[in-house]
């Protein structure tokens, strides 16, 4: 179990010393944030416009009690910007891209592949883990805040249903509240999941065991550590969000 | 059945790799126990064993993808071990290695698998001198018409000669496979030994070839050993290995037939 952790720790300290190191990998890089946007857009402008909606109209009801319904612009935009959106982002990404990057190099590394690499005097690490978590440490923010803007769409659609609104005005009225920490924080959230979720994957196909099996294993760890991770960096980082707003 | 031309004494020539008391153990179970070695310019050198008996071990040594526990590993004049990541992958270069299981990289089409070491080490060829030498190499081990396919569109034997192809583009001087038939019909490893005489003559490679396939050892080695619980017993010719009363040697010689 410690030893583990010296491991993770030292595969970590291992990426942040290749990652400055030249010769820069920029073509790879490119290739992999176009993968890891590729594969979870679809799913993530689904669940992002339907959680817009859904929660819209759930807290509908209560604001209405306070005859407060002219809040939801603005709650629902701080609640997709401060939360929603870097969790449900990570999320989809833990499931989509960690365990995509988890089996592929998992079945590199049983098929000789990574050490095929190796002896052709390529440094495997840089190119496969260093560009991946480079990739995804990148793309997992931009696609928060599209995430954000899809759900943003999604409540739109709920509240003109009600109330006479035009969008612009809908967006102003909820991006009104959203401060500049709040803006910073969610940034430094999503990187920080992003880097996580790619760290996991590569840890876990880059260690994966001999065997078929193998590969299964690091794709499954790969969702379940890399989820697990970002709940628990989700709620430190609320924690010391809420330090610096008080 | 006997090697063409096969090289008389090569140990009067310059040796290419030295390997002096190795030793490497995992966990308990110590599968090199000092194992002495020589490899000679230009020279096949076959390396029989059971399975299990570290012959994947020792070329992964050799090419520093493991490190030994003890003993000297001097691969043309320099010690593996003591050498730098950066001086590592310089001599990786001249090194070639086919895997057992060719290790192609399957997200990549044959031609791109076969860049893939060109685009990574010389940076400053043109897209012309790219072409020809991944023409040049699949011409050598005749699989031109593969050059846009999948490797998991490839058969098993063509899958091998693509990983001999791959490691050649880099025009290494010594060359180790590993099993280069394991896995094949007897036609296609015919033609697979044919490949590895030709690799021979054509690019001048010093090779280590390790099997357990008598007859791809008798085809293409010019010496022969056999690694027998953690080290080499005698390097000679097939007949000098073979005509012994060492039982373990005979009972191998058996089994092969048996099979
Ligand atoms: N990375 C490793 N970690 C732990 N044990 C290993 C490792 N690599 C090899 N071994 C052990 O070392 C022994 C020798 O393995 P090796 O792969 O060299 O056998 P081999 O002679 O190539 O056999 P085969 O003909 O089946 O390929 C095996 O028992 C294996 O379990
Ligand atoms: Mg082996």
């Amino acid at each position: 179990m410690f030893y583990e952790l010296y491991l993770v720790y030292q595969f970590i300290i291992k990426f942040f010393k290749e990652v400055f190191l030249p010769p820069y990998e920029g073509k790879e890089i490119m290739r992999q944030c176009y993968q890891v946007g590729y594969r979870s857009l679809a799913l993530i402008s689904l669940t992002g416009f339907i959680t817009g909606i859904v929660f819209t109209k759930q807290s509908r009801p209560s604001l209405a009690e306070f005859g407060a319904t002219s809040w939801l612009p603005s709650l629902v935009g701080i609640a997709l910007l401060r939360t929603l959106a870097p969790l449900l982002t990570a999320l989809i990404s833990a499931g989509k891209v960690g365990s995509s990057i988890g089996a592929e190099l998992g079945s590199m590394k049983v098929t000789e592949q990574i050490d095929a690499m190796e002896v052709s005097a390529t440094n495997p690490f840089k190119f496969l883990v260093v560009s991946r978590v480079l990739a995804t440490t990148i793309t997992i923010p931009i696609l928060t805040f599209y995430t954000a803007l899809v759900g943003l769409l999604g409540s739109f659609v709920n509240v003109a249903m009600f109330e006479e609104t035009s969008f612009s005005g809908f967006i102003s009225s909820s991006l009104e509240s959203i401060t500049f920490l709040d803006i910073i924080a969610s940034t430094i959230k999503a990187i920080l999941f992003g880097f996580t979720i790619g760290m996991v994957g590569c840890y876990q196909g880059f260690n994966s065991s001999k065997g078929t099996e193998g590969v299964g294993k690091a794709a499954n760890s790969s969702v379940v550590i890399g989820m697990f991770l970002v709940f628990i960096e989700e709620v430190l980082a609320t924690q010391i969000t809420f330090l610096f707003r008080t | 059945m006997q090697k063409n031309n096969r090289i008389e004494h090569p140990e009067e020539r310059e040796r290419v790799i030295t390997i002096r008391d190795l030793n490497k153990s995992f966990g308990d179970y110590h599968v090199l126990k000092g194992v002495n070695l020589d490899l000679y310019d230009r020279e096949n050198l076959v390396v029989l064993g059971k399975s299990g008996t570290g012959k994947s071990v020792l070329i992964k040594i050799i090419s520093g993808l493991l490190k030994q526990d003890s003993g000297t590993v001097e691969v043309l004049g320099k010690e593996i071990s003591l050498l730098n990541e950066r001086d590592l992958q310089e001599l990786r270069i001249h090194i070639g290695f086919s895997f057992q299981n060719s290790a192609l990289y399957d997200s990549m089409t044959v031609r791109e698998n076969l860049e893939f070491p060109l685009v990574r080490n010389r940076k400053k060829l043109t897209k012309k001198e790219k072409d020809y030498a991944v023409e040049s190499v699949l011409d050598a081990v005749s699989l031109g018409q593969t050059i846009n396919q999948m490797p998991s569109e490839l058969s098993g034997g063509q899958r091998k000669r693509i990983g001999i192809a791959r490691t050649l583009i880099l025009q290494p001087k010594i060359m180790l496979y590993d099993e280069p038939t394991a896995g094949l019909d007897p036609i296609t490893c015919l033609e697979i030994n044919g490949l590895i005489n030709e690799v021979q003559e054509r690019y001048h490679t010093s090779s280590i070839i390790i099997t357990h396939d008598l007859t791809c050892a008798k085809q293409t080695g010019d010496r022969i050993t056999m690694l027998l619980d953690g080290q080499f017993n005698k390097v000679g010719t097939f007949e000098e290995v073979f005509n012994t009363e060492d039982e373990r040697v005979k009972s191998f010689y058996e089994y092969n037939f048996i099979e």
